[in-house]
């Protein structure tokens, strides 16, 4: 497998960490009620299909990445990185 | 035997070998199989199950039957396929799977209790009684099955595996791939061409037919030659592609030095991962046999086999031959074992109007060969003609061809499923079934010489056009068209066993009997059978065995369908895929700058990580690391101990927004910290256990130094870039890992300010450093750090130096240290002198616990948000019912804790229902004169001064202790001010 | 008992490689680079224009684009990774601070450099990107794995230039090495 990091370009799957959905960049605001929490931090749909997750390029340029991929055909779709190249 | 003037072995080049012992000789160009057959060897081994005798069935890499085990310079691998094994001089190959010897083989007796061993053997015979499947069948199996053995002995030849890249990929060496190889090359793409052999040409190399006007392989050959010399042709022999993978990724196995007898340096065998923009799959395709009784006799083989070994390596398992196919392909063998003078006993063909198109050869067409007679190698067949008639012939070797299967296996590794041609009777590829390849040739079922040449060319170029690259399309050489005609034959219909799997001896009988008891999926026949699942996955049998399974269930070919074919397909060593992996290179070794002072000094090194750390530091009469042990505790306690400490991770961070940035990620409050102080930190993860603690110290009003522990210094990190990238974008803040760049020491004690006011350029004091402050110092001239912290519990320091000082500095402080009656301390001092002082580890931080377990609930600031915070005020993470950190000792002064045990109250049975909680870390406390313990136990810090009962299950260790507060030295701190 | 300078020790200096390198084997050197002062500079949020032109009047070349190595007489800039890259060679210049978090990093790393007719060939075994002269030319610079490290690489005139941890020098030093005598010996193998 391998994917292409917006700044490093093409490289194989060995360079990069997967963490999971990429539900977690939608942190709930600080007053928002425990369920939602709850529900954000644990609960995930897991489906054979279109999925967008998280990939942190550990053993390149350290960013994190939001790759939308087919759980099925393996295709990418998409790589992303978390913090925009414009953040700065 | 070898034929005057056929085949291309260097005949000038003679090479010694021996198989079994014995001695022959081959020619260059030989492999074991060619070579012991033009020896007149016929049986090459024993199967799997039965133990028959059997011989080669193949001249490729798909063969079943002749596997040997080579021994190389002391070093054994098995299940080496003699029809791979290049010859060479010296070579020592050995049968495998049978006992005492290959002639004789006493196992063979099953072959008697056949009927026994049908299909679901293991599952029905093997089911009672219970107790008997450990003692008496599982031994009995493990001898009897499984192929070659190993030799036992750790594997000392090297392997390797390697990376490579390219524009076109092209998988196989035959017209086909040679033709894409050379189309893509024109275009200026970069070109890897991957065969399995150790000289280009596939077929080509095994066929009389002309390309170009000149014998097929020597057409290869020149082509093979050509793209040699380009710049953008990499040419990799004996390099089998063995996987697709995701991405225009593809496994291959180069087989580098099987073929010499002294490899040196050189691997045996290298693993590629090679990454491709566009890959063209040129296997090409692979013959099939046809069930009929006994036709495993050693002498019976490929048609096309037969052919190759006559037409390549210019050998014939015989005097007299015959041929029995269902296709025109057959005709072409024994119209070249004519051509070459030997004695072609009849031609078979099954069909009743095939031409005979081999010449002046017995000819029958629309008849059977119905059976195979003869022992330990074939002596004759039996013909079974229309209405019945029948023939005996007395015959050496028999070639069968059932017709081809396209080599469609890579196209299946992303899940592909192969479509059925009826017009071929074989499987053939579904077009981008992998994003990226092409089939072309024969592995698509186009089976002329020239539409292979024309499809890879076509093919070649096609992929190099589609990276965008340009140039002439070649022209395509004159070759061979013939048609290709099949009329489908499986199996022979007639008594005894006809056999399908060679390798794991599955039957037709078998695959009926399956399909019978209702097995009539073809992946369960194949798991009820073992049909195709021995170390070729039945290259040569699977789409035979289940057109059997098809017809015997009343279905279509198409309806049946196919098992799945997976990576990797030929078998790839272990050794080579962990390549490098062994011994030093199984982890990388991070060594401190004391690392050589402390093995001076004969403290054992233990593994922290990837660290290596010092345990203790014996001196002389001391006899066990326990005496050592406390003898540093107290000296650390009364004088002065050194310790390194780099390891702990340390990221330098700067930027406007630390401060708010460490407030969020921690749960205390950083901004309020001043330059040059230090403060303790806890880390919850996002559901509000702890992920890790450490000190961090603003050197400046932007400079900020974070320490976490050893085990955490990398996920921190990526912990710390996530939450920057992801919620905190809007922050100017910049880190970067540090560890790396100081050497750092704890120099702990009462008189530690002494040992550093002896070294440093100025003197410091308790106003200019007190606890928990932090500033530059210079050392020797080298600007220094340090922190005024403490692990210990003691007045204590951590001075850091740039770590090309670090084991410079490291004896001045040890030197300097010993004339205050101190010296270094290990890791097992390090962890009494915290135990006594209640200070947490991953022992006790360890994912499960959170800030109210540990008595931290007030670090948890109540001021502002950060990581965790949500999550850890849940309902059921504050109840006084969880387990809370607590200090434990034997109530028995002098009796041993174990970390690891669970507490029960006194009275209560210890089970699980009963459990209060568990030990985490213990220690002898030589500063106490007695065992301490952390733990965690429920409602704990309400329990202070009860007695509760400590059992070690694993270790079968029981005590009562005493639950206390986890500070058991020192409780007001006072040592660490003075 | 203080000295001269007013110290009372003196502290010697090692390199990472000490003792360990250089090492040659067939064709191929490994050898340890004294790199100077390593600088990591990891340019404050919108700064990275006035990093570029703080560095050109200071030391005379820019910050890297991702991927690429900056040189000048005497001073290189390698890029290590998003936002960040190692000054190598002269102390920075004040004038940078304003503009980056500057970081002193030179004994942090192992530096050593593969040269020779199989320096690729070597890596390959190791590395998985493709460092071949066509996709990795001279001023190129890529942060990778090298068998199971973290390195940045770059495309020296000199050869290929491998950074690892310090505290991983005796790995670097094996695992390449073994690669080195793998290449070699298919070399003597034929
Ligand atoms: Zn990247």
């Amino acid at each position: 497998m391998r994917l292409t990091c917006p700044i490093c370009g093409p490289r194989d799957r060995r360079e990069f960490y997967y963490q999971g959905d990429a539900v977690m960049l939608d942190r709930p605001g600080a007053d928002a009620p425990p369920q939602v929490w709850a529900d954000w931090l644990h609960l995930r749909d897991n489906p054979a299909g279109r999925t967008r997750d998280l990939w942190y390029h550990e053993a390149g340029c350290t960013a994190w990445l939001a790759v939308e991929r087919d759980t099925v055909t393996h295709e990418v779709f998409s790589v992303e990185l978390v913090e925009s190249a414009d953040a700065d | 035997m070898r034929i005057d003037g056929k085949g291309r072995v260097d005949r000038s080049r003679p090479l010694n070998f021996t198989f079994d012992g014995k001695a022959y000789s081959g020619f260059a160009g030989d492999t074991l199989a060619s070579a012991l057959l033009g020896a007149d060897v016929r049986l090459m081994g024993r199967s799997f199950k039965y133990h028959r005798p059997r011989g080669v069935l193949t001249a490729g890499s798909e063969e079943p039957n002749a596997l040997v085990t080579v021994t190389r310079a002391g070093d054994t691998d098995p299940n080496i396929r003699a029809t791979v094994q290049e010859v060479y001089s010296g070579l020592e190959a050995v049968s495998q799977n049978r006992w005492p010897s290959l002639n004789v083989d006493f196992l063979s007796v099953n072959n008697l209790a056949a009927p026994f061993f049908g299909a679901g053997f293991y599952y029905k015979t093997f089911m009672w009684p219970k107790s008997f499947w450990e003692k008496l069948y599982e031994p009995m199996i493990r001898r009897a099955a499984g192929l070659g053995a190993l030799s036992g002995k750790s594997n000392a030849e090297r392997y390797e595996k390697a990376y490579a890249f390219c524009d076109v990929l092209v998988i196989g060496g035959g017209p086909a791939g040679l033709m894409a190889a050379h189309a893509a090359s024109r275009t200026g793409a970069e070109v890897i061409l991957c065969d399995e052999g150790f000289d280009c040409g596939g077929r080509l190399a095994s066929e009389e037919e002309e390309v170009d006007y000149q014998p097929g392989h020597a057409w290869a050959h020149a082509m093979a030659a050509e793209l040699a010399t380009l710049p953008n042709v990499r040419l990799m022999p004996r390099t089998t592609v063995t996987g697709a993978y995701d991405g225009g990724t593809f496994g291959a196995l180069e087989r580098v030095t099987h073929h010499l007898a002294n490899p040196g340096d050189a691997p045996v065998e290298c693993f590629w991962r090679i990454a491709a923009k566009r890959a063209v799959l040129c296997a090409g395709a692979m013959e099939r046999h046809i069930a009929f009784r006994d036709n495993d006799r050693p002498g019976v083989m490929m048609a096309g086999a037969l052919r190759a070994y006559l037409n390549r390596w210019g050998v014939v398992p015989g005097q007299r031959v015959a041929v029995f196919g269902n296709n025109d392909d057959a005709h072409r063998t024994a119209r070249d074992m004519l051509d070459a003078g030997v004695r072609v006993e009849a031609l078979v063909d099954s069909r009743h109007d095939a031409q005979n198109l081999a010449g002046d050869v017995p000819f029958f067409p629309g008849w059977q060969v119905s059976r195979a007679l003869g022992g330990k190698g074939l002596e004759a067949i039996d013909l079974t003609g229309p209405q019945g008639a029948l023939k005996r012939l007395q015959v050496d070797a028999l070639g069968v061809s059932g017709g081809w299967n396209p080599s469609v296996h890579l196209t299946c590794h992303l899940n592909g499923r192969p479509v059925w041609n009826d017009q071929i009777a074989a499987f053939v590829p579904r077009d981008g079934a992998v994003p990226g390849m092409s089939v072309a040739g024969s592995a698509r079922g186009t089976f002329s010489t020239h539409a292979c040449l024309r499809e890879g060319a076509e093919a070649g170029f096609d992929a190099a056009s589609a990276l965008g690259f340009t140039g002439d399309k070649p022209v395509i050489p004159e070759a061979e068209n013939a048609a290709y005609r099949v009329r489908r034959l499986w199996a022979v219909a007639g008594k005894g066993r006809a056999w399908l799997d060679f390798q794991n001896d599955v039957t037709v009988k078998d695959v009926k009997q399956a399909a019978t008891e209702n097995y009539k999926s073809v992946e369960h026949m194949k798991r009820y059978t073992t049909q195709g699942m021995a170390t070729d996955q039945g290259k040569s049998s699977n789409v035979s065995a289940l057109a059997v399974l098809a017809d015997a269930t009343g279905r279509d070919i198409p309806e049946t369908g196919t098992t799945t074919f997976r990576p990797p397909y030929v078998p790839v060593p272990i050794a080579a895929m962990g390549a490098g992996a062994q011994g030093a290179g199984f982890a990388p070794q991070r060594y401190t700058t004391s690392h050589e002072g402390c093995v001076t000094r004969g403290a054992p090194m233990i593994e922290a990580g990837l660290w290596y750390r010092p345990s203790y530091f014996p001196k002389p009469g001391e006899t066990s690391w326990r005496e050592s042990c406390d003898r540093e505790v107290k000296m650390v306690r009364e004088a002065v101990g050194i310790c390194d400490v780099s390891t702990l991770g340390k990221i330098d961070l700067q930027g406007r927004d630390v401060g708010p940035f460490l407030d969020f990620v921690y749960s205390n409050t950083f901004s309020t910290l001043k330059p040059g102080r230090v403060r303790y930190g806890l880390m919850l993860r996002e559901g509000g256990h702890v992920m890790d603690d450490g000190t961090t110290a603003r050197l400046s009003e932007t400079q900020w130094v974070m320490t976490t522990t050893t085990a955490a210094a990398g996920p921190v990190m990526k912990h710390l870039d996530w939450v920057r990238q992801a919620y905190c974008s809007h922050m100017d803040v910049r880190f970067v890992s540090v560890t790396e760049q100081w050497a750092q020491f704890a120099v702990a004690g009462p008189k530690s300010r002494e040992l550093l006011n002896a070294l440093l350029d100025e003197p410091i004091d308790d106003d200019s450093f007190p606890f928990m402050q932090n500033g530059p110092v210079s050392i020797g001239g080298v600007a220094a750090r340090l922190f005024r912290i403490s692990f210990s519990g003691e007045h204590a320091y951590e001075i850091a130096v740039p770590a090309r000082y670090g084991a410079s500095l490291f004896e001045v402080l040890l030197g300097r240290a010993e004339a205050l009656g101190g010296g270094p301390y290990g890791m097992e001092a390090l962890n009494v002198l915290r135990i006594e002082k209640g200070h947490i580890t991953h022992a006790e931080i360890h994912g499960r616990t959170n800030a109210f377990d540990i008595g931290f609930a007030r670090m948890v600031s109540a001021k502002k948000d950060c990581i965790g915070k949500a999550l850890a005020a849940r309902p059921g993470m504050v109840d006084d019912d969880r387990e809370q950190l607590v200090g434990l000792r034997p109530v028995t002064v002098g009796n041993a804790l174990t970390a690891g045990a669970h507490l029960f109250d006194k009275e209560a049975e210890a089970v699980r229902i009963n459990d209060l909680g568990y030990i985490t870390s213990v220690g002898f406390s030589p500063t106490l004169g007695t065992f301490l313990g952390l733990g965690f136990l429920k409602n704990g810090r309400a329990r202070h001064g009860e007695e509760v009962r400590m059992v070690d299950h694993l270790r079968g260790v029981e005590e009562v202790c005493l639950v206390t507060d986890p500070v058991a030295f020192d409780a007001d701190g006072g040592r660490l001010r003075g | 008992m203080r000295m001269e300078d007013g110290c009372v020790v003196e502290l010697t200096a090692l390199m990472p490689c000490n003792g360990i390198l250089p090492i040659t084997i067939g064709e191929t050197t490994l050898s340890e680079v004294d790199p100077g002062r390593i600088t990591a500079l990891m340019p404050f949020r919108g700064q990275h224009a006035a990093l570029t032109e703080a560095l050109q009047a200071a030391h005379g070349l820019g910050f890297p684009e991702p991927g690429q190595t900056t040189v000048a007489e005497g001073a290189s800039c390698v890029w290590t990774a998003r936002d960040q890259a190692f000054l190598m060679g002269p102390a920075p210049d004040d004038s940078l601070a304003p503009h980056a978090a500057v970081t002193d990093q030179s004994d942090a790393w192992s530096v050593v450099l593969l040269a020779g007719l199989d320096a690729e060939d070597v890596l390959a075994r190791l590395v998985p990107i493709d460092l071949r002269p066509a996709a990795f030319p001279e001023g190129a610079a890529a942060r990778t794995l090298c068998q199971h490290m973290s390195v940045t690489i770059c495309r020296r005139a000199e050869g290929l230039q491998i950074m690892a941890f310090r505290s991983m020098a005796r790995t670097l030093a094996h695992e390449i090495s073994d690669a080195m005598a793998s290449v070699a010996g298919r070399r003597a193998a034929g």
